[in-house]
C-alpha cells in the first residue's frame, strides 16, 4: 500500500513518468516548468536513468527523438514558447511513429508573453502543432494525482497507436502542491525487444527511422496508416468527466485548471437553485464529442471556458454542431477565470440578456 | 587469383543516386572500410542528414536514422546515451552541419559526446540546387550569390575545424580530402581513427572531408577534385586540428 504524500505539480510528473518506466529525459530550462528538469537531474541517476539539459528546446526534442528511435521510454518538458520550438521535432517524431512524452506547462502568449498559467497551447496540442498530418494523444489533467495517472499510463497508450503523448497542463497545475498517491514502479522496458528500434543489426536485417520518402505514394500511404491508428485512438482512448449531468440544463464546459473553477461554478449554481453540469474532457484529443451529442439533446446550451481566446471552443461547436447555442468565457494572457464571473455570464445567457 | 577490388561489406548493393563524379560515393565506401576493418557493422549505428546524404541509409547497410536538418548530432545523442556500448555516427553536409546545425555540433562537442561525425565540406548547397553555404568560398558563384559571395556582404567562410579544435570537449578533429589518391589513403586512415577513438570510450571525433560537386559548380569531376586542390585547400588547410596527447 503506497502512501499519501504532497507533491509540487511538476515534482510529480518526473516521478510518475519514473514509475511508467521512462529512463532518459532531455530538456532545456523554461518557466514554469523547471522543477521537472531539476527533479529528473537528481532522481534519475538514483534509477540508473540519464538526465541531459540541451542546448535548446531543437536540441533537447532531437535527443528525444534519436532515444525513442532506439527504443526507450523517454520524454521532454517545456511551456509554451519551448513547445513551439519543439513543433519540428515533434513532427519529424509523429512521422516516425514514435511515442515520447511531451509535457507542456502552458504559459501566457502570443510571442515570449509571460509566466503566468494559460489554455492558450490548445491548437498546437491538439491540432498537430507542426507542419504535416499529425495528432498526438493529448491528455488535459485537472488534478495532480490525475496528471500522475495519466503520465502513468501514457507510454503504453502512446505506443499502441504508434503516436506521441502530450501532456497539456499549465503553471498552477505545475506550480501548486496537492496530496498525491504514486503508482507503484514498472520496470523499464527493454530496447532490445523492439521491432522497430536501431539496436545496431545484429543477426537481423538493418532498419530504418524516419519521417522521409521521396516517393509520394509511399508518404500518402504513411498518412493513411497513421489516420487508422487515430480512428482506433478515438474509439478507444476518449477520457470525459461528467459532472451533474443528469439533469442539468446548461452545461459549463473545460479542462484542465479551467474546470476547477467551472466546477465550484457548478456547485454554487446548484446551491442556488440553478440546474448547471459540466462537461470536462480529460482527452482534448481524441475529444470527447459524444459527450456534447448527448447533451445536446437535452440542455438548452453550452458555455466553453478556457484560458485563451476562442481555441477550446472550436472542438465544442465541432461537436454540438449548430444542435443549441455555445458561448465563449475566453481569460487569455495569463489569468484565471473567475467562478462569479462565469455564473454571472450563465445568468445573463439564461434570462436572455446574450453572451 | 588476385584479390584487386572488392566492395565494403557494410554497403549495400543498390546503385547510389548521387550524380557522376560527386564523391559522397568515395567517402561511403571509406567510412564503409573503416567500419568493416574494425568488424563494428552490427554494432554501429548511423544518423543522416538532410542534403544530398539523407539517402544515406539506402547505402549503409546496418541501422540508421534521418535526423532533421542539422539536428544529426543531437539525434545521436540520444542514441548514444540510450546505446553507450554501440558506435554512433552522424554523415552531414555543409548546410547541415555548418549552417543551419551550427549549435547542435558545437555543443555536442563541448559534452565530448562519445560519436564520430563525418562532415563531407563541398562549399555548397548540393541537394537545393546549389545555393550559397557558409563554407562557400569569397567569390564563388552559386545560384543565390551569382555575382560571387562577397565578404562586406555575407561574410567570409566558416572553419568549422579550426573553431571545433578550440572546444575543451572534442577529442579528436581533422581535415582530410578525396581529391588525390595520396589524400585518399589519408582520409582512410583518419576515418579510421575516428571510429577506434569511440571505440575507445573518447569523443567527439569529427573529420572534415574536402568534397566536390560538380553538378552545382558546373566543373567537370576531374577538374573539380583541382579546384579543390587549388581553390579549397589553402582557404581549408589539411591536417590534425586536435587531438589527445597520447594519441599523437
Amino acid at each position: 500500500m503506497s502512501e499519501r504524500k504532497l507533491f509540487k505539480g511538476n515534482e510529480a510528473v518526473g516521478e510518475a513518468a519514473i514509475r511508467a518506466g521512462c529512463r532518459y529525459f532531455f530538456g532545456y530550462p523554461i518557466t514554469p516548468q523547471n522543477e521537472i528538469p531539476e527533479y529528473m537531474s537528481r532522481r534519475l541517476p538514483e534509477v540508473g536513468g540519464c538526465f541531459l539539459q540541451a542546448e535548446s528546446e531543437v536540441a533537447a526534442i532531437n535527443m528525444v527523438y534519436g532515444a525513442a528511435a532506439a527504443g526507450a521510454r523517454v520524454m521532454t518538458s517545456s511551456s509554451s514558447p519551448g513547445i513551439s520550438l519543439k513543433q519540428e521535432g515533434i513532427s519529424y517524431i509523429a512521422g516516425s511513429l514514435l511515442s515520447p512524452l511531451i509535457v507542456n506547462m502552458v504559459r501566457g502568449g502570443p510571442g515570449l508573453g509571460d509566466i503566468q498559467p494559460a489554455q492558450s497551447d490548445y491548437f498546437q496540442a491538439t491540432k498537430g502543432g507542426g507542419h504535416g498530418d499529425y495528432h498526438l494523444l493529448t491528455f488535459a489533467p485537472a488534478s495532480i494525482q490525475e496528471m500522475v495517472d495519466l503520465i502513468y499510463i501514457s507510454f503504453e497508450t502512446g505506443e499502441k497507436y504508434k503516436m506521441p503523448v502530450m501532456i497539456l497542463a499549465d503553471g498552477v497545475l505545475g506550480q501548486m502542491m496537492e496530496s498525491v498517491e504514486f503508482p507503484e514502479m514498472k520496470e523499464p522496458n527493454d530496447p532490445h525487444k523492439s521491432d522497430f528500434a536501431i539496436t545496431g543489426a545484429k543477426g537481423r536485417p538493418s532498419r530504418v527511422v524516419k519521417a522521409f520518402d521521396l516517393d509520394p505514394d509511399k508518404m500518402n500511404k504513411l498518412n493513411f496508416e497513421m489516420e487508422a491508428r487515430w480512428k482506433e485512438a478515438e474509439k478507444n482512448e476518449v477520457r470525459v468527466e461528467e459532472y451533474m449531468m443528469d439533469d442539468a440544463e446548461f452545461v459549463l464546459t473545460a479542462y484542465g485548471t479551467s474546470s476547477r473553477v467551472c466546477r465550484s461554478a457548478v456547485d454554487k449554481a446548484r446551491a442556488e437553485g440553478l440546474k448547471l453540469g459540466m462537461i470536462r474532457p480529460i482527452t482534448v484529443w481524441p475529444f470527447p464529442g459524444d459527450a456534447f451529442r448527448r447533451a445536446a439533446d437535452k440542455v438548452k446550451g453550452f458555455l466553453a471556458v478556457e484560458m485563451s481566446l476562442g481555441q477550446y471552443i472550436e472542438d465544442v461547436k465541432l461537436a454540438v454542431d449548430g444542435k443549441r447555442p455555445v458561448y465563449l468565457h475566453a481569460v487569455p494572457g495569463g489569468l484565471i477565470p473567475k467562478r462569479d464571473e462565469v455564473l454571472a455570464q450563465v445568468r445573463g445567457i439564461l434570462e436572455g440578456k446574450g453572451a | 587469383m588476385q584479390d584487386v577490388y572488392r566492395t565494403a561489406k557494410s554497403l549495400t548493393k543498390r546503385t547510389m543516386h548521387y550524380c557522376p563524379g560527386c564523391a559522397h560515393g568515395i567517402i561511403h565506401k571509406l567510412v564503409a572500410e573503416a567500419i568493416d576493418e574494425l568488424g563494428i557493422r552490427e554494432d554501429t549505428i548511423g544518423v543522416a542528414p538532410v542534403g544530398c546524404a539523407v539517402l544515406a541509409y539506402n547505402y549503409f547497410d546496418m541501422d540508421f536514422a534521418v535526423a532533421a536538418h542539422g539536428r544529426a548530432p543531437v539525434m545521436a545523442t540520444g542514441i548514444k546515451r540510450v546505446h553507450p556500448d554501440k558506435i554512433v555516427f552522424t554523415y552531414q553536409g555543409d548546410g547541415d552541419l555548418a549552417s543551419i546545425g551550427t549549435a547542435e555540433i558545437v555543443h555536442a562537442a563541448m559534452r565530448g559526446e562519445k560519436i564520430t561525425v563525418i562532415f563531407v565540406n563541398n562549399a555548397i548547397y548540393g541537394m537545393t540546387g546549389g545555393q550559397m553555404a557558409p563554407t562557400t568560398l569569397v567569390g564563388q558563384k552559386t545560384s543565390t550569390s551569382p555575382y560571387g559571395r562577397q565578404a562586406e556582404h555575407c561574410g567570409s567562410p566558416i572553419r568549422m575545424s579550426e573553431m571545433l579544435s578550440t572546444i575543451p570537449g572534442a577529442y579528436f578533429v581533422s581535415r582530410v580530402s578525396v581529391s588525390t589518391p595520396a589524400n585518399l589513403a589519408k582520409a582512410k586512415r583518419t576515418i579510421k581513427k575516428a571510429f577506434q577513438n569511440q571505440m575507445e570510450g573518447k569523443g567527439l571525433n569529427i573529420v572534415e572531408v574536402l568534397s566536390t560537386c560538380p553538378t552545382n559548380w558546373g566543373r567537370a569531376p576531374y577538374e573539380s577534385m583541382r579546384w579543390v586542390d587549388e581553390n579549397m585547400q589553402p582557404y581549408y588547410p589539411l591536417g590534425d586540428y586536435k587531438q589527445a596527447e597520447e594519441a599523437k
